[in-house]
């Protein structure tokens, strides 16, 4: 077991100020962390963790940013380009990103998030290898690239062709699974706020992600999150990036429509 | 070996305390944990010390055991005196170093 403590080691820093780093700096009234009857998991976290959460520099998913950043810009792969090379280092498109992820890509014939976007990118522009999901990587960029919209309400598109892949997402979160036999919504509707254990029970809301874990010591994809809820119902986890999972990833981002992007939140 | 961030301002005024905040990107393995395929336990490998020296002088120094989480960050208060830099030395187990400094102005 690792311990489960962020080091803050002499006095608990809370100022909030503009950053000189990569990552965009929003001052913790703009954020906006309920809307309607939907709560952020910010909210139901401790004093101390939100304290980590709004403090730029002392947020350790930072460091993911300022490295999301390089490898925006870095080259790599046959064609010689970065995703800079057509997207410019100051990308416009990433201002609403996090916000509109995942969407349905009609080529494929289904929706497609983040993280499966980069590696199409990656191997059909840039002619480079794909990364690995939950590689660090991976999580750089997704950080880097979700951080970039920060502040921003949760908007994703459910009409037209996502429609039955939103059904298929409510479907999942609302059925039950496991040696447990429990659904997503039994947790996480009925139960939200009560403790399960140890752990505070939260509304399963997908705005933070990828989250800084205290737990995991290290930030971890929403996939990762799934599977996570997936093994502690004892139900069999599902492949990272899946079509269940991706669905699911949509019906949540709905269910958080509203909420500020706070990627990377931290999270106990 | 590791990444790290400082955060002090840049000028301030002389007899001024301020707050400096550094974080840096380690794993801090404890060398309690087992390698769950080998069974093999993972050598420790942590951050031992930190000194920070402002204009040579040291001003913050510490020992770090295991208990230090991933990531560790740090942050204390300096009364301004002269203008020079604050130097981070961060020292791992066996003898690796990382190094950051930041220079402050003193009005």
């Amino acid at each position: 077991m690792k311990k489960q403590f962020q080091g803050i080691l002499m006095g608990a820093a809370v100022a909030v100020g503009l950053s000189s780093f990569a990552g965009i700096a929003i001052s913790a009234e703009k954020m906006v962390y309920k809307s309607g009857d939907r709560n952020s998991g910010y909210t139901y976290a401790t004093k101390e963790t939100q304290a980590i959460q709004d403090d730029d520099l002392g947020n350790p998913a930072y460091i993911y940013v300022d490295d999301g950043a390089a490898l925006w810009s870095k080259v790599d792969g046959k064609a010689g380009k970065s995703c800079a090379t057509c997207h410019g280092v100051e990308s416009a498109m990433l201002s609403d990103l996090a916000t509109r992820y995942p969407v349905y890509n009609a080529k494929l014939g289904k929706m497609q998030n983040i993280e499966q976007k980069i590696n199409q990118e990656r191997e059909e522009k840039m002619g480079a290898k794909p990364y690995k999901w939950e590689s660090g990587q991976m999580l750089a960029l997704t950080i880097y690239m979700r951080n970039q919209s920060r502040g921003k309400p949760m908007n994703v598109s459910i009409d037209g062709p996502a429609v039955p892949f939103f059904e298929a997402g409510k479907k999942y979160f609302d059925q039950r699974r496991g040696q447990l036999d429990m659904s997503c919504k039994n947790c996480h509707e009925y139960y939200a706020g009560n403790r399960i254990r140890a752990n505070m029970l939260t509304e399963a809301q997908s705005n933070g992600f990828p989250t800084y874990r205290l737990k995991w010591q290290k930030p971890g994809s929403l996939h990762r999150r799934f599977r996570g809820c997936n093994s502690t119902v004892r139900a069999q986890p599902l492949a990272y990036g899946s079509d269940e999972y991706v669905n699911l990833e949509l019906y949540v981002a709905w269910r958080g429509r509203g909420l500020s992007v706070e990627a990377p939140s931290v999270r106990n | 070996m590791a990444k790290a961030r400082v955060k002090a301002p840049k000028s301030v005024k002389k007899g001024e305390v301020f707050e400096v905040k550094a974080l840096i990107s380690h794993n801090m393995e404890t060398g309690l944990r087992k390698d769950k395929k080998t069974g093999k336990t993972i050598p420790r490998k942590i951050i031992n010390k930190l000194s920070v020296t402002y204009g040579g002088k040291e001003v913050f120094g510490s020992d770090w055991h295991p208990a230090v989480s991933a990531n560790p960050y740090v942050s204390f208060f300096v009364r301004a005196s002269e203008s020079g830099p604050i130097k981070f030395v961060w020292t791992e187990d066996g003898g690796g170093v990382t190094e950051k400094s930041v220079d402050i102005l003193v009005a």
